[in-house]
């Protein structure tokens, strides 16, 4: 792809792990400091999209092939209701953290941290669609008509 | 123990369905799963107004958080009875669209089709049974994104336009409610509707609150189509799939007329929104206009599908009318019509999918001949027709006939003689239709022999159709609930 540009190809290799790891860091600090799911998700997303348009969107989606991609999507959203059925399955209300555990607290600790770790992996997964879709556009038009 | 957690499950249920119909890829099964969904849904809904009119509103808490400070669902006669105009709409749509949706969109998007539409179902039913002021814009914005992407997946290329432009005025829209939701926080500290209602009055008509009402009121109108601000919504329709313009038409519109109705009445309440606003000579005029104005439009369309969307706005605007009265009966009157405008513009779309599954146009012209090769399709249209220009025994008979009763309550003979108008004007425009299927003949070389849609569409087109004949008949349901929830409004007793 951008063979030429050696200097943003190996900075780009350099900073992956530290950017998934940021994103992993916001994800599961937001239970205490600024952060969440969503943004967390946004980030790793991001690693993503930074590869892409480093090496290609082929490349890229050696990895975060289309077919996994739709099924993280659909997974976070799942694990969320998932979570707030379970809830309503021990006694309390929908999204009701505190019957998950033994103490209110610690149900509430747990709750939350599914909770955003669902909606991290499926705004990671919605950026990564989102990117993808644009970007393979121009792939496809550059392609004959199938 | 589920008795107890129906007003979160009308909610979840869809919204769990969404996800799992983007994992199946085969289009069947996901129409299966969504169809089952609706028809839970419906089950749901039904429950809910029958236990509502037995002993009052329901409210549930989400995650065991009290209201104010929790997120509250709050079942009330007139949400009830949203609830069960959208979700009816779904169970009756949705096994219909198994044909039209194999017909009219490519086999690969059948997935994310059906979990559009789901998530588009979830957000419409939200926005009517939470309590929370700042729920209901997540929820409003959830329908809304899935509309826009429902409307682009029609077949003609200018629904990506038409998609687009609805994106435009729909989002600034939504930007301008939450922006009077913002402020109302600012002015009151709270987001529950009720307890805003309840905080209001102590704060006053201040400017804050003056620019809150009025953000709303525009942000609720522009998603309500009310003239001047409906451009969007003839494209939409016009070249939406036939399935998403008879959902949307029956729906999208109806949930943002009841958004108006909870900000003017539970918010603010009736008297600010009358005495200090002066609603009746604001919406009144606007609706009349649109009234008058979009029904003379749809007579010169060429495209039916186009004509009902311009329709859609008039009949929009006879609502308004009733609910701008701001009496029992005006409000009464708008409420009804709600509800028989669901039913009989969400048969007559889906009458409109069954000949363009059949002769993949709607426009007039080729038209010509169906009343013979479809019959049952087009007398239907007609059936629907009748109810759209409010035919005695037909259910737009009876809201009519609420509205002008309404006008001349307030000795306000000009709009009633407008609403008269108007359904004159409805004549024109569904006989232009009848002339062409039944008088003209079919262009030369055309097949002989019918052309019927398949029974998976007519019957749910009927079933629609036969309600808009039947609550013109037997009215306990739509004018007894109706009035029920006026009354709630109003906070009149009886």
């Amino acid at each position: 792809m951008v063979r030429r540009h050696f200097i943003l190809r190996v900075t780009t290799k350099l900073l992956m792990p530290f950017i998934l790891m940021f994103a992993l860091y916001v994800q599961f600090h937001g239970d205490f400091g600024p952060g969440g799911g969503f943004q967390a998700g946004v980030i790793f997303g991001a690693g993503f999209i930074l590869y892409a348009l480093i090496y290609g969107v082929e490349a890229a989606e050696q990895v975060a092939r289309p077919w996994l991609i739709r099924i993280v999507m659909a997974f976070g959203l799942l694990l969320y209701l998932g979570v707030g059925y379970l809830g309503m399955v021990l006694g309390g209300e929908f999204l009701d953290y505190n019957v998950l555990s033994s103490s209110p607290v610690g149900g509430q600790h747990l709750g939350i941290t599914l909770v955003e770790f669902g909606v991290g992996t499926t705004v990671a997964a919605t950026m990564i669609t989102v990117f993808f879709s644009f970007a393979g556009r121009m792939r496809r038009r550059s392609q004959p008509e199938q | 123990m589920i008795a107890a957690h129906l007003p979160v499950l009308q909610i979840v249920v869809p919204l769990v369905a969404a996800p799992f119909c983007l994992l199946l890829r085969r289009g069947t099964w996901a129409w299966i799963l969504s169809s089952i969904v609706c028809l839970a849904a419906l089950v749901i809904a039904a429950t809910l107004l029958s236990q509502v009119l037995e002993s009052g509103p329901i409210s549930y808490e989400l995650g065991g958080w009290a209201p104010p400070w929790g997120i509250e669902y709050r079942v009330d006669v007139l949400n009830a009875f949203l609830l069960l105009i959208v979700s009816a709409t779904g169970a009756i749509v949705l096994p219909y669209a198994r044909r039209s949706v194999a017909h009219e969109i490519p086999e690969s998007q059948h997935g994310g089709f059906y979990t559009a539409l789901l998530l588009c179902f979830t957000g419409l039913l939200g926005v009517a049974i939470t309590g929370d002021a700042f729920n209901l814009f997540v929820f409003l914005e959830i329908s809304s994104l899935s509309s826009y992407v429902l409307i682009a997946m029609g077949r003609d290329r200018r629904a990506l336009t038409a998609a687009f432009q609805y994106l435009v005025m729909g989002t600034i829209g939504a930007t301008f409610i939450v922006i009077g939701i913002g402020l109302l926080y600012m002015a009151t500290g709270t987001l529950n509707m009720a307890d805003l209602g309840a905080r209001l009055p102590a704060v006053g008509a201040n400017r804050t609150v003056l620019a809150a009402f009025a953000f709303l009121t525009v942000g609720a109108t522009l998603k309500l189509a009310l003239f001047p601000l409906h451009f969007w919504l003839p494209n939409a329709y016009a070249y939406a799939p036939s399935v998403v313009t008879a959902f949307l038409a029956a729906t999208a519109t109806k949930v943002s007329i009841y958004i108006l109705l909870r900000f003017f009445f539970t918010i603010f309440g009736p008297t600010f929104a009358a005495e200090d606003i002066t609603l009746q000579r604001l919406v009144v005029p606007l609706a009349v206009i649109a009234v008058l104005v979009c029904s003379t439009v749809a007579i010169f369309q060429s495209n039916v599908k186009r004509m009902l969307a311009y329709s859609s706005i008039a009949q929009i605007g006879y609502m308004m009318i009733g609910i701008g009265f701001d009496t029992v009966t005006g409000l009464t009157a708008g409420i009804v019509h709600l509800f028989n405008h669901a039913a009989t513009k969400g048969g007559l779309f889906l009458a409109l999918g069954c000949v363009v599954l059949r002769i993949g146009s709607c426009q007039l012209d080729d038209l010509a001949g169906l009343g013979r090769r479809m019959p049952l399709t087009m007398f239907s249209f007609v059936l629907g027709g009748l109810s759209l220009i409010g035919v005695p025994l037909t259910a737009g008979f009876v809201s009519k006939w609420y509205l002008v009763q309404a006008a001349i309550e307030q000795d306000n003979w000009l709009v009633a003689v407008a609403i008269l108008v108007g359904s004159l004007l409805a004549i024109i425009y569904v006989w232009r239709v009848v002339e062409v299927a039944y008088l003209r003949p079919a262009p030369e070389g055309t097949p002989a022999g019918g052309i019927e849609a398949p029974w998976s569409m007519l019957v749910p087109t009927w079933i629609l159709i036969g309600a808009s004949i039947y609550f013109g008949i037997e009215t306990s349901l739509n004018v007894g609930v109706a009035s029920a929830a006026a009354r709630f409004l109003l906070g009149v007793a009886g």
